[in-house]
């Protein structure tokens, strides 16, 4: 609880800050913005406190720091895009902070219903295959006609009418459950070695099969709907996770391999993956053009320096869709190096903790759910901000929490309460865990 | 199933290190890089909110920061723009900076590590750094003087304290005002800018300080100096100065500027020859005392050396390697010989300052937001280009030639005046150069001018005419 005050009074004076450093003031409608979000944090405080008492009590109060920070920061985006607008006399953007704190609303409605209505997470081992294919569905579904629809070259988005969503984000979490209900079942006979092939141990050619569709899949997404993040994203959370499944270090190895050869392949066949790996060997040669934004990237993270230019004064507009897949770069100019320390670390949090329940959860699919859960968050997060700092080719994926986005706020704070409903598991005294009728029919392995 | 989640979450602190690696490199090891490449318009901008501190010319500034109101907090004016454009450059949010702008930019944004106790001081005061000021060597009157006397025409200017090496004077014509390239209106910016850039007499070349040209007869300094150093030549030693001289192993001939012999009998002393600028004599000198002479005293002057006044001067050129031809030709000043006023300035005021060379500079001082001193330039010692009976030889030469021959018009009455003519031609035949440097008071002087002037129209091109009088402007406005 005091955790989540500190988060709440640090998105206070974030507010404030950017409002009279940007010199526009104080943000109009600040005290009822600011007593909203304390509104929903306590909300999901008590809801926490009374449906999952044992629940770790950490991940909540980061996961909501992380979140009012990227609404200061869009906030602040806003402010600098109006005050653009205002500089070339043309009529100032609708503000995002406000539809992103309806998504935060949202979200958090979604987060408590699933804390409430989802008394165990085992109950979710039982759609594993629903899952997977409402998984499957969503993945593919930018592809349809009609209300699939292409943004900047990437097709991701789903419209109907006038809500946008991206798929993926949800689709994301099913099959996360989906990998975690198919392994648990799986993953004896996936761990049979039957053939060596160069000292790799390969599994049967039967059991071989998932990894081979997880990777054609992800192929296909990035193929298909030209999204390179989510694809990584994918098969980098199969593979591990088929990895804590079977404990066997050769998937790591055939992932790795496979890995290598797709993305030779996608090299060789691609274009737009070309073009984001020149612009990434080398972005000042293209920088007015398809390296623009990682050069600006670059120049606002320099500008920011060990302590940052301060909220609100900084340029953060300069950087092309500063408010989503570039918002790390817009906290790193303005947070400086220490806010972006600081940042990650919430992110190191929050995956640290959810392993931790992974290790400490009795049953194998929590185990695997919890690990598979806090894999996606980080995995996210290195492939999207290391895009970002150009430590590897930029890919678009939004950065959990922090960006604007209604798909990706919700989708992530459902991940977080799943965690939170696993730790609650995971944390309770032992006389209730063999309470319940499926562990038993379990083999728990330790 | 707790150890391969051991692993992966080992895999995945990896990859935690690498981002927070990569951030550290990019925020703190290559911050500076970045901040410094072109095309980053986060540091202009960020520059264009603080108070930029202003360049001085005695305590007037010729560029200073207003307060605007606008996004762009502040904007930089420059009082008389054109006046002092070759100095201060122009400080264009589109193209960037140029002059003291560009070279004292450190001090004038107020991030030069003088400023470190100031900058500590406002990080724990709160308040927004202030930049720090300029101050120029720059004489104002001397300036307007030679703005002045160029008015009208195309050329330069550069006026030089021979005992210190302080920049008095740097004026071009035509100039630029730089008010037009520094305000906040991009649209303008680009339209000056491309109208500057297209004009033919090149009004942003800094045209004292990195205009070469053939230096022509006042080239015949050097010469003169170089014959004296050799031991071989004094003022009195009669050499040959016929109407026509065939250049050896050549079939052309150079003759002088009125195809008369120099002296009676074809010869005249070398300081008759150099009171009337006798070509013959001195392509004639040239061969005597040879292309490696000439170098070494030209490069004594400081020829082939790059000078930063902070701004960066042009080399001036002396030929690698000529000829015998060649030779003759460069010691009077043609072939590929290439100096900029600048570098005419330093002779005449080596010359006058007992052979002794100083650096040439243009700022005076550094002050803090609180015009506290913050650094001083001393003058510096680049070279004895000559010993101080030759220099001395050789200012009384100079004064003959303002009294009795081709320099007349830069004569000031009550004051000795030691000077040289020159006229020089860029590839046809005609002249098209006049150049006048000259000092004064000729026994302690307390001003070097060189003048060069490029044929813009159809007037007469002549160092008396043209160039000496806006010399003599120039030295009286600094001897007051």
């Amino acid at each position: 609880m005091l955790l989540l005050v500190g988060a709440w009074v640090i998105g206070v004076f974030g507010t404030i800050q950017v409002g009279w450093a940007s010199g526009e003031g104080m943000p109009p409608r600040l005290w009822i913005t600011v007593a909203v979000v304390g509104v929903l944090a306590v909300a999901m405080h008590v809801t926490v406190r009374l449906r999952a008492h044992y629940a770790d009590p950490i991940l909540l109060p980061v996961t909501t720091l992380l979140t009012i920070l990227g609404l200061v920061m869009i906030y602040r985006i806003d402010v600098a895009a109006a005050q653009r607008a205002a500089r070339n006399s043309v009529p100032p953007p609708t503000p995002d902070v406000y539809a992103q704190l309806t998504w935060f609303a949202i979200a958090v409605v979604l987060f408590v219903s699933v804390v409430i209505l989802l008394r165990d997470h085992r109950k979710l081992q039982r759609y594993t295959y629903t899952c997977g294919l409402a998984g499957l569905i969503l993945l593919v579904l930018p592809l349809a006609p009609v209300i699939g629809t292409t943004v900047n070259g990437a097709t991701l988005w789903v419209r109907v009418g006038d809500l946008s969503f991206q798929p993926a984000e949800v689709a994301k979490l099913l099959l996360t459950v989906f990998f975690a209900g198919y392994l648990v079942v799986k993953r004896d006979s996936l761990a049979l070695v039957r053939t060596k092939v160069l000292f790799i141990g390969l599994p049967r050619l039967k059991d071989l099969g998932p990894i081979l569709v997880a990777w054609v899949v992800s192929l296909g997404v990035l193929v298909f709907e030209r999204d390179l993040g989510t694809s990584l994203l994918f098969f980098g959370l199969f593979v591990t996770m088929l990895y804590i499944a079977t404990q066997r270090r050769s998937w790591l190895l055939l992932g790795s391999l496979l890995f290598a050869v797709g993305a030779v392949g996608a090299y060789l066949a691609f274009g737009h993956v070309r073009s984001r790996v020149t612009v990434w060997l080398d972005p000042w040669q293209y920088a007015d053009t398809s390296g623009y934004q990682i050069v600006q990237s670059l120049f606002g993270l320099a500008n920011g320096g060990m302590l940052g230019a301060g909220l609100g004064q900084g340029f953060p507009s300069f950087v092309p869709f500063a408010n989503t897949d570039f918002i790390v770069a817009a906290l790193g100019e303005e947070l400086g190096l220490t806010g972006l320390f600081a940042v990650l670390l919430l992110y190191a949090i929050i995956v640290e903790r959810g392993l931790r329940t992974a290790v400490s959860v009795r049953d194998g699919f929590g185990q695997l759910l919890a690990a598979g859960l806090s894999i996606t968050l980080a995995l996210q997060v290195f492939v999207i901000i290391g895009g970002v700092t150009r430590l590897i080719p930029l890919t678009g994926l939004t950065t959990p929490f922090l960006s604007y986005g209604g798909s990706s706020l919700i989708a992530n704070w459902v991940l977080i309460a799943l965690l939170l409903r696993i730790s609650d598991r995971a944390r309770r005294p032992d006389v209730q865990a063999v309470a319940t009728q499926d562990a038993l029919t379990q083999v728990v392995r330790r | 199933m707790a150890k391969p989640i051991r692993l992966i979450a080992l895999l995945l602190g990896c990859l935690l290190v690498a981002l927070l690696a990569n951030i550290t490199v990019i925020q703190v090891v290559l911050a500076g890089d970045y901040r410094d490449r072109p095309g980053n318009q986060r540091v202009l901008l960020e520059e264009y909110d603080r108070q930029r501190g202003p360049i001085l010319v005695g305590a007037e500034p010729v560029a200073r920061s207003v307060e605007t109101g606008n996004a762009l907090r502040y904007l930089r004016t420059y009082p008389d723009g054109p006046l002092y454009a070759p100095i201060t450059g122009f400080y264009s949010i589109v193209y960037g900076a140029t002059g003291l702008e560009r070279q004292e930019n450190r001090v004038l944004t107020g991030k030069s590590d003088l400023f470190f106790v100031d900058r500590t001081e406002q990080l724990f005061a709160g308040r927004q750094p202030r930049g720090g000021a300029v101050t120029t060597t720059i004489d104002a009157d001397a300036q307007a003087a030679a703005f002045d006397g160029l008015k009208g025409k195309v050329g330069a200017v550069v006026a030089i304290e021979p005992a210190t090496g302080r920049i008095l004077a740097s004026v071009q014509s035509p100039s630029f005002d730089p008010n037009l390239l520094s305000s906040h209106d991009t649209a303008e910016i680009r339209a000056t800018y491309e109208a500057l850039k297209a004009d033919p007499a090149k009004p942003l070349l800094n045209r004292p300080i990195v205009a070469l040209n053939p230096p022509g007869s006042t080239f015949k300094l050097v010469t003169t100096a170089a014959a004296l150093a050799s031991g071989r030549f004094t003022a009195d030693t009669v050499i040959p100065g016929p109407a026509t001289y065939r250049l050896p192993n050549s079939t052309k001939e150079i003759r002088n500027w009125n195809r008369q012999p120099c002296g009676p009998d074809g010869e005249v002393t070398l300081a008759q020859a150099l009171a009337v600028s006798c070509n013959t004599a001195f392509a004639w000198l040239g061969t005597q005392i040879g292309a490696d002479a000439l170098r070494a005293q030209a490069q004594a002057f400081g020829f082939d050396t790059a000078f930063e006044l902070p701004l960066k001067a042009a080399t001036s050129d002396f030929p690698t390697d000529p000829d015998p031809a060649q030779t003759a030709m460069s010691a009077i000043g043609q072939f590929d010989v290439r100096a900029t006023a600048l570098q005419m300035a330093m002779v005449a005021a080596a010359v006058g300052n007992n052979g002794v060379v100083m650096r040439p500079y243009l700022v005076q001082e550094v002050r803090g937001p609180d015009l506290a001193i913050l650094k001083t330039t001393s003058p510096d010692v680049f070279a004895e280009a000559m010993n101080s009976l030759d220099a001395a030889a050789l200012t009384e030469m100079m004064v003959d030639a303002v009294e009795n021959g081709t320099g007349t018009n830069a004569r000031i009455p009550g004051v000795r005046v030691a000077g040289k003519t020159g006229t020089a031609q860029t590839g046809n035949e005609r002249p098209s150069i006049a150049w006048f440097v000259a000092f004064a008071p000729a026994q302690s002087p307390q001003v070097a001018v060189a003048v060069v002037v490029e044929e813009s129209g159809a007037e007469e091109i002549s160092g008396n005419g043209l160039a000496a009088p806006i010399a003599r402007s120039v030295m009286r406005a600094v001897l007051g």
